[in-house]
């Protein structure tokens, strides 16, 4: 048995005062209902905080040091424990960092719109990120499940803000999907525990499941991958995701493509990584189905993404595929593969975010959803369209922006792997993200527009933050380590799942 | 004579059953509530003399102290444990009773009728009258 | 040899009897000692369950005659446990109680009546918990049961019919539980429980001693409403005060569950209860068929009371599924879901109640947004009562399906797994669609509707939040449900560990 150096745990409250700081500013946010910019105030100062707080564990982990914190006993021999390892940290940057862009880009966006419960869609959000960063941190399945669920009730109110009957039916479907695969996740972990005797992520595996029965474990993974799918939105559990689009598009693009679908692909990461591991993965022929699934649902949904007219329901399918190039890299299960998965989850979040700002942005400037109304709003709206023309080239995987990087491993770890077939995939895929995304930039620049006098660019508010998400792309594309040493920490989690305890 | 024996040698059993049954079918099938509710007495009386006839030994007299007999065998005395405890439960019927007819009173005031059927009717005719305020 | 067990049910048997007493000099006394009457049995049982827990179980012999002879009083860590369950639930819902009540019953003279028979009741439950003999069990049964047929009979028009309906189920069930002693007694000579339990082991086998479980089994289940012998309930709850719904619906089935605890494990033996003669077995399954049964009938109501009847009979069948696991886990599952649903349980009907006073209603079919805006807290506090109900950590709703669900894995049984985790879903969905339309329900025009005459009704909330003797309580119960989610272990380490007897680890 391979023992790998283990990191180094020591007590440290970080970790515990991240998730903790949104929660702690609900409350200033519910009090400041009539007062809108302290209202803001606490969001803004909340987002700042937490993302100091991730920050400053940056260094840490990339000594080795994992700051943990011990909460309670939640069950006999179950703590609510929480555990800063390298996958926690790149979470938790990607989900805060993300989350400072976005409380601005909201601010222009409902006050743009007038929106009505705007003080309900703060708190909420603030409750969210709480959540997410408790799944990022979470050292063992039980709180995991804890976060994911907290995750679960308090997206809800964010689904279904509008409030029209649409909303309102995206958010049944949004619960009936995702409740459900929280009930399919504590049967997965109720199984887990009693036959391995602990619920703790472990690198490379839990050891105690290695001497489960094969059928057991195979129905294990097929429970768990129907608990984490669904958030994941590996075809077919997908189905709720282009609903969701009902909610207002900071929600869309936060939520949707960084909090929740990201929460769900490093769920399906830490089952195959730090539940199962590489050898039960392959020794079971898990990750051979897997793949075939991930595989799936990147062509399908990039198909099904071109026949979309409505702009949100486009970037929608493209986030289904784009998560499954993350379950593809994880079900490859080789150092490039692994790395170009948990950097695919930073550098598409990113990406997605710019996209989704940008319609943001022409929705509350323009009123305009369908692409087919997209006529030359480029002349009037440049920096947003000029965003949203580098996102897309990011996301068909053309250098130098880092969609490219997150590619390139991939496809590097594929031919590690000893397969091919994935390189065609992600070919393919790339050129069919250009190929639904690209034509947009075209009628954008070159078309000419219909009914755009005097209009300009949206508020500064929402401006800013998506030419800045597209910058940040860019700069990621060119140093992949800039500010945040993302490379060298998706390195380190390969390193991790592929060295670990497990045999 | 074992067959004889389980029969008549048990009566007092038999009858209980017989009781038992009767109550039931009282409670279970008759419409009108006070039939129900008689049907439910019988029910309970009939444990009641399950217990006294567990307590009954051969040739042995009422367990009042007698000083011709004297204290000193227990099996000349039937057992007193079950009528005391049957004297609880007369009580607990009769006090069960009289809460049932207090009920019973309630329900006639209301609705003018203890027959099942025609209380379902009444009492679904108000619900509708609700349901549409 | 302590007084300890017995005081409780002294102090409420005493003040049930000087209430109507006191209150013909003093006309409003009788809510006031009703309360100081249960607070002091609510403290006396948390101190028992103190010292049950450090130093070993409390004994009392009535009138100094000992066991088996004499009538024995004996506190457990089980029988506290429940004890102090139930006294602080009841305390809490009697505050809520005082405007409920002079709302729901108009008639000012029967209040005195309604709280002596809340105090008999609690009184009859207490004394069920901590007696040790069970013929005793059974005159505390009825004191009990007689006082909750006549709660529920102090409701709306339908009530008497409902309580009626009631008493006749309830005493078919404590007549077979009578029938059943009876056999047990012939067998074995003895009622004491302890006593039982050393002698039956060489009793066993005989048919009678089988039938006489099967008999109190029975009577028990009905009690407890299990599935299908629930069929008092619905109308029950429904028709009840909503104060005597939140006194009833999360005390009432905990005591039959209580009884059939105690019969099956600590006087039978889990040995025989489960592996010899398959009872508890019979008992998993309807309660499985329960959970479905009450989700799906819930899903099917309009009026928020007769939702949350149904939805009880569904929790008696988690209790009754921990039950049928007869194993540790299983027994932690069910005496978790006891403090569980007993919290949730009373908390939603409390706040049943808080609609019902300032709606004038608790349809379904009528909330709307304009009641949420009205009542923020009380509706914040069902939405957390709902939450645990379906099971979202780290609500206390969450953990005793996780000890049931590991109880289930445990024993390989797949099918109670399904049916916990299902159950979760169908909660959910009949528990959103009223959260739905709590928070987003469309208020027809500006508040503004016709009557049956053509005059103007408001269908909104006509004056403010419950006042603080109604949302306090409410409060109090939903931040319960956080703590005891979070401190689920403590609970279970320090307190239903304990309880655990020697035959079934």
């Amino acid at each position: 048995m391979t023992q790998m150096t283990h990191a180094a745990g020591f007590s440290s409250l970080a970790p515990l005062l991240a998730v903790l700081i949104s929660l702690a500013a609900v409350p200033l946010i519910l009090a400041s209902a009539r007062r809108p910019n302290l209202r803001e105030f606490w969001t803004l100062a909340a987002s700042f905080l937490k993302f100091g707080l991730v920050f400053s564990l940056l260094p840490h982990v990339l000594a080795g040091r994992e700051a943990t914190v011990v909460l309670l006993e939640i069950a006999p021999g179950i703590r609510l424990a929480l555990r800063a390892d390298p996958f926690a940290v790149f979470f938790a940057l990607v989900a805060s960092g993300l989350w400072i862009l976005t409380s601005f880009f909201s601010i222009g966006y409902v006050r743009g719109l007038d929106d009505k419960r705007q003080t309900r869609y703060f708190a909420s959000f603030a409750v969210c990120l709480s959540a997410t960063m408790g799944v990022a941190f979470a050292s063992n399945l039980l709180t995991f499940i804890v976060f994911y669920e907290i995750l679960t009730v308090a997206t809800y109110p964010l689904v279904i803000h509008k409030e029209t009957p649409v909303a309102i039916r995206a958010g049944r479907k949004y619960l009936a999907y995702t409740l459900t695969a929280g009930v399919f996740l504590v049967a997965a972990t109720v199984v887990t525990y009693q036959a391995a005797g602990t619920l703790d992520f472990r690198a490379g595996g839990i050891p105690g499941l290695a001497d489960v029965s094969g059928g057991t474990l195979r129905a294990l993974f097929f429970l768990f991958m129907a608990g984490v799918g669904v958030k994941a939105a590996i075809m077919p559990l997908h189905g709720w995701l282009p609903t969701a689009m009902a909610a207002p598009t900071p929600v869309s693009a936060l939520l949707h493509a960084v909090a929740v679908v990201k929460s769900g692909v490093f769920g399906v990461v830490r089952v195959v990584g730090f539940v199962f591991g590489p050898a039960l993965m392959k020794g079971l022929g898990l990750n051979g189905v897997l793949a075939v699934f991930a595989a799936v649902s990147i062509i399908a949904a990039s198909l099904i993404a071109f026949r979309q007219d409505n702009l949100k329901l486009r970037l929608a399918y493209s986030t289904v595929g784009h998560l499954s190039y993350i379950v593809l890299g994880s079900a490859l299960l080789s150092t490039g593969a692994l790395t170009g998965s948990v950097l695919h989850l930073a550098f598409h979040a990113t990406l997605k975010i710019t996209l989704f700002f940008c319609a943001g942005a022409i929705y509350v400037n323009l009123h305009r959803e369908n692409i087919s109304d997209l006529d030359g709003i480029g002349r009037v709206m440049p920096w947003t369209m000029g965003a949203f023309a580098t996102a897309a080239i990011g996301l068909s995987g053309v250098p130098p922006l880092n969609g490219f990087v997150s590619k390139w491993w991939l496809g590097w770890g594929a031919v590690e792997a000893g397969n091919v077939l994935p390189l065609a995939v992600l070919a393919l895929s790339g050129l069919l993200n250009a190929g639904y995304l690209l034509p947009i930039v075209r009628r954008a620049f070159l078309r000419p527009g219909k009914g755009l006098d005097g209009k300009g660019e949206a508020s500064p508010f929402m401006v800013v933050p998506l030419i800045l998400a597209a910058v940040v792309s860019l700069l990621f594309g060119l140093v992949p380590n800039l500010f945040f040493r993302f490379h060298d920490l998706a390195r380190a989690v390969a390193a991790a799942i592929l060295g670990g305890e497990g045999r | 004579m074992k067959t004889l024996d389980f029969f008549v040698g048990h009566y007092a059993y038999w009858f209980v059953v017989a009781l038992l049954v009767l109550g039931l079918y009282g409670m279970m099938v008759k419409r009108n509530l006070v039939k129900k509710l008689i049907g439910m007495t019988i029910f309970q009386v009939a444990v009641i003399i399950f217990y006294i006839a567990s307590a009954v030994k051969r040739e042995a007299t009422i367990p009042i102290a007698d000083k011709a007999i004297g204290t000193a065998d227990a099996s000349l005395y039937i057992n007193p444990l079950q009528h005391t405890l049957m004297l609880t439960a007369i009580v607990v019927g009769v006090a069960t009773a009289g809460v049932a007819y207090a009920l019973l009173i309630i329900i006639f005031r209301r609705y003018n009728t203890l027959h099942e059927p025609e209380l379902m009717e009444a009492m679904k005719r108000e619900e509708e009258e609700d349901g549409d305020e | 040899m302590s007084d300890a067990p017995a005081l409780p049910v002294l102090i409420l048997l005493g003040t049930a009897i000087l209430a109507p007493l006191v209150s013909l000099l003093l006309r409003r006394s009788a809510r006031a000692l009703a309360v100081a009457a249960v607070a002091a049995a609510a403290s006396i049982s948390a101190v028992n369950l103190v010292r049950v827990l450090g130093r070993g179980t409390l004994h009392t012999h009535m009138a100094g005659w000992p066991p088996p002879i004499g009538i024995e009083y004996v506190l457990d860590p089980l029988a506290a446990f429940v004890a102090a369950v139930i006294n602080s639930i009841v305390l809490i819902v009697l505050v809520h109680a005082r405007l409920s009540v002079d709302a729901e019953i108009p008639d000012r003279s029967r209040h005195v009546s309604f709280y002596a028979l809340v105090l008999l009741m609690l009184c009859g439950f207490n004394g069920i918990v901590a007696t040790g003999d069970f013929f005793n069990l059974y005159v505390w049964l009825e004191i009990s049961s007689l006082s909750l047929y006549g709660l529920v009979a102090a409701g709306d028009r339908r009530s008497p019919v409902a309580a009626f309906r009631y008493l006749i189920m309830g005493t078919i069930g404590a007549t077979f539980y009578l029938l059943g002693l009876g056999f047990l007694f012939v067998m074995t000579g003895s009622l004491n429980m302890a006593d039982l339990a050393a002698i039956l082991p060489h009793v066993w086998r005989e048919p009678p001693v089988v039938v006489g479980l099967v008999l109190m089994v029975a009577g028990m289940s009905i009690k407890m409403a299990l599935f299908p012998l629930h069929g008092w309930l619905p109308d029950a709850y429904t028709t009840a005060p909503s104060s005597a719904s939140a006194l009833i619906a999360p005390t009432g089935t905990k005591v039959g569950a209580y009884v059939l605890i105690r019969l099956l494990f600590f006087v039978f033996g889990a040995e025989f209860a489960a592996r010899t003669l398959p009872v508890t077995s019979v008992i998993g399954w309807l309660a499985a068929a329960a959970v479905i049964y009450g989700s799906v009938m819930a899903m099917a109501q309009k009026e928020l009371k007769r939702m949350l009847a149904f939805s009880s009979v569904a929790q008696v069948g988690y209790i009754g599924i921990g039950i049928g696991l007869a194993s540790p886990l299983g027994l932690i599952g069910a005496v978790l879901h006891v403090l569980n649903h007993a919290c949730m349980k009373a908390l939603l009907f409390l706040v049943a109640g808080s609609f019902r006073l300032k709606l004038g209603h608790s349809r379904i079919d009528r909330f709307n947004a304009a009641v949420r805006r009205q009542m923020p807290w009380t509706t914040a506090a069902f939405a957390a009562g709902a939450l645990s109900m379906v099971g979202v950590p780290p609500l206390a709703g969450f953990f005793s399906k996780w000890y049931l669900a590991l109880g289930a894995v445990r024993a390989s049984n797949w099918i109670f797994l399904a049916v916990i985790l299902v159950s979760s879903l169908l909660n959910a969905v009949y528990f959103f669609r009223v959260l739905e339309r709590l928070y987003m329900g469309k208020t027809g025009g500006p508040g503004k509707q016709e009557g049956p005459a053509g005059e103007a009704v408001e269908d909104g909330p006509r004056d403010g939040e419950a006042a603080a003797s109604m949302l306090v309580p409410v409060l109090l119960l939903a931040a319960a449900l956080l703590v005891i989610g979070l401190l689920n272990a403590v609970v279970v380490k320090q307190v239903i560990m304990k309880m655990i007897p020697q035959g079934m680890m």
